[in-house]
């Protein structure tokens, strides 16, 4: 049984459950493998005696025939969702210490689905960032190494996730995608990762960012065991405003990779100038595997795409200024109060201390932006473009079922080559951020590997609550581009 | 638009973060880079466009006015930097 954490969630689902081996087996093996895979940084915190007790109610409920769904998979979760008595940070220091009384909905939809938790994942700051290089707790490295041997970042903010999936410190975790923080580290590691329909999965106790953007989501190494994540975190929750009133389907049971019928439409304007060729050539095999799969191609126009990164750094700067106003040295978190200081001068030292670069940032953008006389200008404007981003969404899909694009506009990056320019790394997320500003399911799947021999995700976006249809056709990828390298050990 | 260390230092005060003067005079060209990237926004007609405010159609749900939580005061209390007599304790703010 050395083995055990190579196996993927439906895997370990079915071998606990047929008693190929027990939960606690599993448990351990991972136990180990986070232990052994510290060089990484991807885990803030482990909790080892969680996943165990998890396995052995899992073991306890196979003898009793009482099984749930995830009965037995021990599974990572992003240190943006709150979990009873378990320190969450949002990697930031200004959380350090901080202990939730309480329990997000997701994470605890999870473990009564019966998973359990293997410890929190290291992700970008608040998940500002796309690299995961803005964690208070240092940066998460790629399993992945390229030739030149320098360290790789895993992508974000869900690296930690990312990363531990991909080095099998875990087979799944949760990821929260606001502009693309599931989809990109996905691709930069080679697994899977699904952001599904805003309002999909609660919100209520994930640390907020940019609410009207921010939903949780699945990542894993395959289709199938998004599809089974999903479907346990999904559904409504009166806690959260925004949550939608829909039954959730069963996803996994309707996977289907038969697309005859189904047209997908490939967005010209995702075509620039100077596109990698590396990623040119992984899209245009994208596109070869979904005719293979039955499906017929068109090209569709998104025309306001070259809008849609501008539109979301005002939005979504803005949303955080006015969410992030809660630290405050009073209630939680970090108090940095100054010798004589009154409560004004402890709310600017508190946060001046707490909050690192980027999260300082776009804070100020965002009170920038939402100020007295440039509201209209910055604001009110990007909140009329996101309008019409939506709206080419919605005539695309007049034409098609979904969409086919490349994730990332490159393979990872070393470490350190984007930190001192904060557009080049706002870039990243050419390809995810309009999917996110129309509130879409959007799903990468590994497609290949670079020239550098560095793996390559594709992107399925489907129509709002498709998520059915975005997982059929990432399947299909998946089955043709039968993506199998994965890092060499190195940690 | 664009911002000089003026503007940076009181953008700053109403976002409650201190700054060191040093700190805004580094913000300056970092925060005119972004601004002046963003601003490509203006070209964009929009004429007639209502601003987006839900991504979803969803609508606002009313609940039943009934107690559904509370009692726990503790657990509110419990991560607070500094907690007195069951409040939440800050600096003096009358003279």
């Amino acid at each position: 049984m050395s083995n055990l954490t190579d196996l993927t969630v439906a895997e370990i689902r079915d071998g606990v459950a047929n008693a190929s081996f027990s939960a606690r087996e599993v448990a351990t093996a991972f136990n180990a493998a986070v232990e052994g895979g510290r060089a990484l940084n991807a885990y803030i915190v482990e909790t080892p005696d969680a996943a165990l007790a998890a396995a052995d109610a899992a073991d306890a409920d196979r003898a009793a025939g009482t099984l749930k769904p995830l009965s037995g998979v021990p599974i990572g979760m992003k240190d943006l969702f709150c979990t009873n008595n378990v320190q969450t940070t949002a990697a930031s220091h200004i959380l350090e210490g901080f202990v939730p009384q309480y329990e997000s909905t997701v994470s605890g939809k999870l473990w009564a689905a019966g998973a359990g938790m293997l410890g929190k994942l290291n992700l970008d700051q608040f998940a500002m960032g796309s690299s995961n290089e803005t964690s208070a707790f240092g940066d998460v490295i790629s399993p992945w190494k390229r030739a030149d041997g320098k360290a790789l970042t895993p992508g974000g903010s869900s690296g930690g996730s990312s990363a531990a999936i991909s080095a099998r410190l875990c087979p799944a975790a949760t990821g929260t995608d606001t502009g693309g923080s599931i989809r990109q580290p996905a691709s930069f590691t080679g697994i899977s990762g699904i952001k599904p329909t805003y309002g999909r999965c609660s919100r209520w106790g994930v640390v907020a960012f940019a609410s009207s953007l921010d939903q949780p989501g699945a990542m894993a190494r395959t289709v199938r065991d998004n599809a089974i994540l999903l479907e346990a975190m999904a559904g409504f929750d009166a806690k959260d405003s925004t949550s939608l009133d829909v039954p959730v389907p069963a996803w996994e049971a309707e996977l289907s990779s038969n697309l005859a019928g189904k047209t997908v439409g490939i967005p010209k304007e995702y075509r620039p100038d100077g596109l990698d060729p590396d990623i040119e050539k992984l899209w245009d095999q994208g596109i070869a595997y979904l005719k293979d799969a039955g499906a017929k191609v068109v090209e569709v126009s998104l025309p306001h795409t070259k809008y849609a990164l501008p539109t979301y750094y005002i939005i979504a700067p803005a949303e955080a200024s006015s969410n992030l106003a809660r630290y405050d040295g009073v209630r939680y978190g970090l108090r940095d109060l100054p010798e004589g200081a009154g409560l004004q001068d402890m709310y600017a030292a508190t946060r001046a201390a707490g909050f690192g670069d980027e999260v300082k940032r776009r804070i100020m953008i965002g009170t920038y932006v939402l100020s007295a006389g440039f509201y209209d200008a910055y604001f009110t404007q990007a909140c009329k473009v996101r309008t019409l981003i939506s709206r080419d969404f919605d005539a695309a899909f007049a034409k098609c079922d979904f969409l086919l694009t490349p994730t990332a506009p490159s393979a990872a990056f070393a470490l350190g080559v984007n930190q001192d320019d904060p557009l080049a790394m706002y870039l990243n997320d050419v390809f995810t951020v309009p999917a996110s500003l129309a509130g879409l399911p959007a799903m990468s799947v590994p497609g290949g590997l670079s020239s550098d021999g560095l793996p390559l995700g594709l992107q399925i976006i489907g129509k709002a609550l498709d998520e059915q249809g975005v997982l059929n056709a990432a399947l299909a990828l998946e089955e043709r581009a039968g993506f199998s390298a994965r890092p060499e050990k190195w940690w | 638009m664009s911002v000089d260390i003026h503007t940076v230092k009181k953008v700053a005060s109403l976002s409650r973060i201190l700054v060191t003067d040093a700190e805004a005079q580094a913000l300056v060209p970092e925060l005119n880079n972004i601004l002046k990237w963003v601003e490509q926004l203006g070209e964009v007609d929009v004429t007639g466009v209502e601003p987006m405010t839900a991504v979803i159609p969803n609508h606002l749900r009313l609940r039943a006015d009934i107690v559904t939580d509370g009692n726990v005061r503790d657990k509110v209390l419990a991560n607070a930097p500094q907690a007195e007599h069951g409040f939440f304790a800050v600096p003096k703010v009358i003279e």
